[in-house]
């Protein structure tokens, strides 16, 4: 059983839950921009939550099957075809050897999983198969995928007609709201700016992408004067080298807030706000360029409170699809 | 009946290759199937939107480095 690819769309990835415990060698941990749906796409095909599908952002594929299968389709809101015909998306359906499986126009979202029951069976690097472009990493030899690719898969049985609740599936709002937790360099900026920066209206600029999310269109910070420390560079938005973490919020010169994400960089010399908390990373991965964004101030205890939540969530897609 | 050019990803639509340099086609020009219109920019990257099949007198519903969503009218034409 393979997946051939006519047609890679825009960029095309294979991901699953990515290779933690590297950061502190500059390899990050990759995987799905939105893990929730990767492992709800895989429990709908029977598959493993952490097995490899194709990850496909603003622009579907095109592939075919090359034997009967089960396939299931989560993340954004794309038009689903098998042989032109449109089958529902959160929900496993089968597909016949020789089906061509092809998408419209995004609709909602930015990302969209792919799941195909027994998972795609590429080689594993440090544990992975996800795609670390950068790094030449996982993937296909360390790539995206490319018309011509023939994706072996795994041995794989599920059932049709397995779906998750319409209201399991996670939106991002207009404005998109991301729940933020202050962190070691807040004390950096005025207290001006340590307000507007959650008061404004930010929107998700073109350059995002599985590294970063840059947003633009609020009011630049304003940095606390000091002398810059030894080691640090001279623009105020500098510090001394630090580890940056997943969902850490750099502002290079004070302008444009980045937030780094499963393929980030490990640290360097941008101070950061703080981070987006980790039940609301899912929802970076389905931001559209242009949408309108704002940042929340949250403390620790909501940050876990929000985590549990999440957790839920997961366990009754779990009892959905059992 | 017009024809409609729709904008295949989400990011910012360019009607020329370069700042420089002329667009790709001009207000009321013709173009044959397969042609280049446009570019959008999303990730660092641009791609070039094309048209599917020949057509005239085109005019374009989104201006230069206007905002897009997938499946946006880009332009018209007969």
């Amino acid at each position: 059983m393979a997946l051939e690819i006519r047609k890679p769309g825009l960029l095309t990835t294979i991901q699953d839950l990515g290779r933690p415990g590297y950061f502190h060698l500059g390899i990050p941990i990759g995987g799905a921009m939105d893990r929730l749906s990767l492992r709800a796409a895989n429990r709908l095909v029977g598959n493993p939550e952490d097995a490899a599908c194709l990850e496909a952002v603003f622009m579907g594929p095109e592939l075919v099957v090359t034997e009967d299968t089960l396939l299931a389709v989560t993340g954004g809101e794309m038009p689903v075809k098998l042989d032109g015909a449109e089958v529902p998306t959160w929900t496993s359906f089968a597909a016949k050897k020789g089906q061509v499986l092809s998408f419209g126009y995004l609709t909602d979202g930015a990302r969209i999983y792919i799941a195909v029951a027994g998972g795609i069976a590429t080689e594993p690097m440090l544990g992975s198969r996800a795609t670390y472009a950068i790094g030449a990493l996982g993937g296909v030899d360390g790539r995206a995928v490319a018309a011509g690719d023939v994706l072996p898969v795994g041995d794989g049985a599920g059932t049709p007609g397995r779906t998750v609740p319409e209201a399991l599936r996670r939106r991002p709002g207009r404005p998109a709201e991301l729940r933020v937790l202050p962190g070691l360099y807040w004390h950096r900026i005025t207290e001006a700016s340590q307000k507007a920066f959650f008061d404004d209206e930010w929107s998700v600029a073109p350059e995002a992408d599985r590294m970063g999310y840059r947003f633009r269109g609020g009011r630049p910070l304003e940095f606390v004067e000091r002398e810059q420390p030894f080691g640090a560079g001279s623009d105020p938005s500098n510090i001394v080298d630090g580890c940056y973490p997943y969902g850490s919020i750099q502002v290079p010169g004070g302008t444009e807030p980045i937030v780094l994400h499963r393929d980030a960089v490990s640290g360097g010399g941008y101070f950061m706000i703080g981070a987006v908390i980790s039940a609301d990373m899912d929802l970076i991965g389905q931001l559209q360029p242009n949408v309108p964004v704002r940042f929340q101030r949250v403390d620790m205890d909501a940050a876990l409170k929000a985590r549990a939540e999440r957790t839920a969530v997961l366990d009754e897609i779990r009892a959905a699809t059992a | 009946m017009a024809k409609e050019i729709q904008c295949p990803l989400p990011g910012i639509f360019y009607r020329k290759p370069a700042p420089e340099e002329p667009p790709f086609v001009e207000d009321g020009g013709a173009v044959e199937a397969g042609a280049v219109i446009g570019l959008v920019e999303v990730m660092k990257s641009f791609h070039e939107v094309t048209a599917e099949e020949a057509g005239e007198n085109i005019r374009f519903e989104v201006e230069n480095e206007g905002q897009v969503t997938a499946g946006a009218v880009l332009a018209r034409m007969d």
